[in-house]
């Protein structure tokens, strides 16, 4: 007789598929530079539980390195993208991403 | 015993702790009016993901999600959170067409990601924590002797999230992006500093 406990697979996968969402509508809403960010490093982390969901699931541990570098990569992008949004806010003293338009033309 | 409860039932529970956690931290993010409220909120999610991950086997990933993304990342959010002096963000529980349509694309990718997923829900994951020892029998089947009970478990599912496969793996099959990885980090580095400085023209 085969055990399925429950909590399965597919709660860890809605948790992470919600939690996407939420940073998507995060980035789609919010204007604060920061707070996009910070929303960005939530969908790699949502991302990221589903990668391990799918590990567990596979019983094989490649998703879980596949996080590991998810999480070095998003190390590095936060920490230039603050380092652009203290550039911006030295020169504009604002990081309201509606006012930030320098590219448009 | 004091709580005497079963451990299904407790895993359930934690399941459910975490993950409701975890949206109301992403909720916190998404609805905080202060950067420094919606960075804390973060924190909160970052942490109810790591217990997700425990509660998943992944001991490792856990405890490096906690201390690079709870640890490290996040004061460096904060720090420049509180460098800018920011004010508070007006008009982030208005609603109107364009909030109402990020909502509306929200939902429909909830329900589809759902959609996608909904055959997964019989999958065999979790190790069993209730049994002290096992017998093994044919065909990667296992007998627990505290309950008697026969599961399945593959031969991976004994090393999965432990440090030492982890660290085996990083330093064999996955070499060339572990050193890649610490090339990116360095690049990082050097690209804020030059980004962040001070610049003068003379």
């Amino acid at each position: 007789m085969e055990q399925v406990l429950t909590p399965n697979i597919f709660s860890y996968l809605a948790v992470s598929a919600i939690l996407f969402a939420l940073g998507t509508i995060g980035v789609m809403t919010r204007r604060n530079g920061i707070v996009v960010f910070m929303c960005i490093e939530l969908m790699l982390n949502s991302v990221n539980l589903a990668l391990v969901a799918f590990s567990r699931m596979q019983g094989d541990s490649a998703g879980s390195m596949l996080v590991f570098f998810v999480m070095c990569v998003a190390a590095a992008e936060a920490v230039v993208g603050l380092a652009v949004i203290i550039a911006l806010f030295r020169n504009k003293l604002d990081i309201d991403i509606n006012n930030v338009n320098i590219f448009k033309w | 015993m004091l709580f005497d409860f079963e451990p299904e039932m407790i895993q359930t529970l934690l399941f459910w702790l975490f993950a409701l956690l975890g949206i109301a931290g992403a909720l916190g993010l998404i609805f905080n009016r202060n950067p420094i409220y919606a960075a804390l909120s973060l924190i909160l999610n970052f942490f109810s993901i790591a217990g997700l991950y425990l509660s998943l086997g992944a001991e490792f990933l856990a405890a490096i999600q906690i201390l690079v993304y709870a640890g490290a990342i996040m004061v460096l959010f904060l720090f420049v959170i509180m460098l800018l002096n920011l004010q508070d963000e007006k008009g982030v529980l208005n609603f109107d067409a364009r909030r109402g349509l990020a909502f509306l694309l929200g939902l429909a990718f909830v329900a589809e990601m759902i959609f996608v997923f909904q055959d997964f829900s019989t999958q065999v994951y979790a190790l069993p924590s209730n049994c002290t020892e096992y017998i093994a029998l044919d065909n990667h089947q296992y007998q627990c002797v505290d309950t008697d009970e026969i599961y399945t478990l593959l031969p991976e599912d004994f090393a999965f999230g432990k440090v030492e496969p982890i660290g085996n793996a990083l330093m064999t099959e996955y070499l060339f992006p572990f050193e890649m990885i610490s090339v990116i980090l360095l690049v990082a580095l050097v690209g804020a500093i030059v980004v962040a400085r001070k610049h003068t023209y003379n």
